[in-house]
């Protein structure tokens, strides 16, 4: 059976071969880039364990991300719904507007450190792209992101963000021209590049190091978190049920990790994945619909696939979401059976979206609507000591032109 | 020896004082049929046939080579055709050294063995598993060995000096280096006496093996390059079709010309 151990970083819960449980990870990379990513792993083992840089790391959450990000109680939705009581963990006040900051700032902090003057990145949605450019700008890092050509239509703001910030957006028009096809050739990027510039994988995927340096940087989600729920309720609640959204599973990752250890009766991870159109074959949701084991992105994971192997096109009305992989380490939390995975469609994040902004101050993008899609669905029928928290860790800005389009122009 | 046809193939070479010529093209691009008319065509000028299996997602490849993989997914290309393509070239050239290239995915997805049988049934003598590095691929090798198929290891500009030695090692009939940082189809941007010298650097650790160089290698930079054992061209040969089909000339006659200048080249 497969465990997860106590009292050890879930990042740090893999084999030699990188592996989670022997099967979700690793490195399958070309040659060219073994010694790239073993330069970095060393670099941020002992960047990790130096107290000089945790220092560095904190003053920029503190005084550029703006941390704590607020936890608040949405007390009409819970009102609205009966039973449960709804929270959010309004990670989208982070600067930027979501989660993806903190991947952004420690990957520009890595660069510094390694003598580089050029970082890269992959986005979908384009937080992940904008966050960079923010960082890079800061810090005086030359950046390029590879983005779809899909996703730079459907996310303009945001696109427009990163070219405000000095970066330079290179289009990627191969394949499905969205997320999974911007991260290969941001990699591809690397390859020829890699002796000069740093990458930064802007989610939980890809080779062993990217998955831990992000996973790393979003747990700060969580140290916050649990301080404040103990703030709020002087103990960590008997029935607390913890949900999130997951595309590579950044967010979710960093939402949950210190809460790992607390048995899952009473603290409850539920991860959402993107199901797509209504009746539509074409989802995001690889550990929700059984998809098998395959590589992608360097890793071992469950992924939309074909039967010879070829990677699955998906569809999504969340940019953010839409990606036919999912990281090694929620794998690994499925497989343990720490975490319960599920999806929501387009129209159910709409109207958890519409029903959100209709009623509660905050505007979660269509990333985090889904796992507000979620908690709308169960709330009902939990009982009034039952404590659900959402991490609603992107702002809707980025959505403008598709909600006024699905919505209407007066869509909240 | 893993491979008599590959190790006969170098032998041949050196005789006649000149690298091996390595091509590659991708299965199913634009067709079957069409690949199969190439090989036939060009095989007489090449020494060892590289066959690309086509992936959705091949993160190692510039654009020529992504082009064909595309190409040939859209003519609906499966992975037997692409050993129906290497059994019927092979009944028309038997002792041709075949060496496939793949992604990783595409051998776990058919499952390792299932995969190795279906390759030796259909006579091909060598794999090369782009995303599937040293020491990660150890079993795998192994296991090629067994089946008397070589497993092509690959070092790049990148590999540590010790990492090197290992891969040696390990190595079977031919090693593969990767002449510069790139994807398949880069510009050579480093000096032809700079990759030579890492070359020889791999050579002095052991003299039998054979090593050949690829990556921006075309009808330009070959002769440059001539010292090594072999010499492997692939990304010109992509972009050969992809012109050809643009131009509504023929792919088979474009790739024969381009592969006899390549092979007067180094003659």
């Amino acid at each position: 059976m497969i465990k997860i151990q106590k009292g050890k970083p879930i990042i740090d819960q893999h084999d030699s071969s990188y592996l989670y449980a022997g099967k979700f990870g690793g490195n399958f990379v070309p040659e060219t880039l073994k010694k790239p990513i073993e330069d970095l792993t060393k670099l941020f083992n002992k960047l990790r364990r130096d107290k000089k840089f945790i220092k560095e790391r904190d003053y920029y959450f503190k005084n550029y991300v703006g941390t704590p990000t607020s936890f608040i109680k949405l007390y009409n939705l819970s009102h609205q719904l009966g039973g449960a009581q709804i929270y959010a963990k309004v990670v989208s006040e982070a600067n930027g507007g979501a989660h993806k900051i903190y991947n952004a700032i420690v990957h520009a902090l890595i660069c510094k450190h390694a003598g580089k003057k050029y970082i890269i990145g992959d986005t979908g949605a384009g937080y992940a792209g904008k966050m960079l450019s923010m960082a890079a700008k800061k810090f005086g890092l030359k950046c390029k992101i590879f983005m779809g050509t899909k996703d730079m239509a459907r996310q303009k703001p945001n696109c427009d963000a990163i070219r405000a910030n000095g970066a330079e957006i290179i289009p990627v028009d191969s394949g499905s021209k969205t997320l999974v096809d911007a991260v290969s050739e941001c990699m591809r990027y690397w390859v020829s590049n890699c002796d000069t510039t740093h990458m930064c994988v802007g989610s939980t995927v890809g080779p062993n190091i990217f998955i831990k340096i992000c996973a790393w940087s979003t747990a700060q989600i969580s140290r916050e978190l649990i301080v404040q729920i103990k703030k709020e309720f002087g103990k960590i609640p008997k029935k607390l049920k913890l949900i999130n959204c997951v595309g590579g599973g950044s967010s979710s990752i960093g939402f949950w990790n210190s809460f790992m250890d607390f048995n899952k009766k009473q603290v409850e991870f539920i991860g959402v994945e993107a199901g797509g159109p209504k009746n539509s074959k074409l989802h995001a949701a690889p550990l929700t619909n059984k998809s098998k084991i395959g590589i992608l992105h360097g890793a071992a994971q469950y992924v939309l696939q074909d039967k010879e192997g070829q990677i699955s096109e998906t569809q999504s009305i969340s940019a953010g979401l839409d990606y036919p992989g999912v990281s090694p380490l929620h794998c690994f939390l499925k497989d343990a059976k720490r975490a319960r995975y599920t999806s929501a469609t387009d129209e159910e994040a709409l109207a958890a979206y519409k029903l959100v902004a209709s009623m509660e101050k905050i505007r979660p993008s269509l990333e985090p609507a889904h796992a507000f899609a979620e908690a709308i669905k169960i709330a009902p029928r939990l009982s009034q000591d039952t404590i659900i928290i959402v991490n609603s860790c992107g702002d809707a800005k980025k959505d403008k032109f598709i909600l006024e389009k699905r919505l209407g122009k007066n869509h909240d | 020896m893993i491979n008599p046809n590959l190790t006969l193939a170098f032998e041949n070479c050196k005789l006649e004082k000149r690298p091996a010529l390595l091509t590659y093209i991708v299965a199913g691009d634009k067709n079957k049929n069409m690949t199969l008319n190439i090989l036939k065509n060009i095989s007489a000028y090449v020494d060892i046939c590289e066959i690309g299996i086509p992936h959705n997602t091949p993160v190692a490849d510039g654009k020529q080579i992504q082009d064909s993989s595309y190409r040939a997914l859209k003519s609906g290309i499966k992975l037997n055709d692409v050993f129906e393509i290497v059994k019927n070239f092979k009944k028309a050239d038997s002792t041709k050294p075949t060496i496939l290239m793949s992604y990783f995915n595409q051998i776990l997805q058919c499952g390792e063995n299932n995969f190795l049988k279906k390759c030796k049934s259909v006579g091909v003598d060598g794999l090369i598993v782009v995303d599937l590095p040293f020491p990660e691929n150890k079993q795998f090798a192994d296991k090629c060995k067994k089946h008397h198929i070589s497993f092509v290891q690959l070092i790049a500009p990148t590999t540590s000096d010790e990492r090197m030695k290992q891969i040696v090692k390990h190595s079977h009939d031919m090693i593969y280096y990767i002449s510069m940082l790139s994807t398949t189809g880069g510009k050579l941007k480093v000096t032809p006496q700079k990759i030579l010298n890492n070359y020889f650097k791999i050579k002095k650790i052991n003299k039998e093996k054979n090593i050949v160089i690829g990556f921006g290698i075309t009808e330009k930079t070959i002769k440059s390059l001539r010292r090594a054992d072999g010499l492997v061209v692939g990304s010109q040969l992509c972009k050969g079709i992809t012109d050809s089909l643009k131009s509504n000339k023929s792919p088979v006659k474009t790739l024969t010309k381009i592969v006899k200048s390549l092979r007067s080249k180094i003659q």
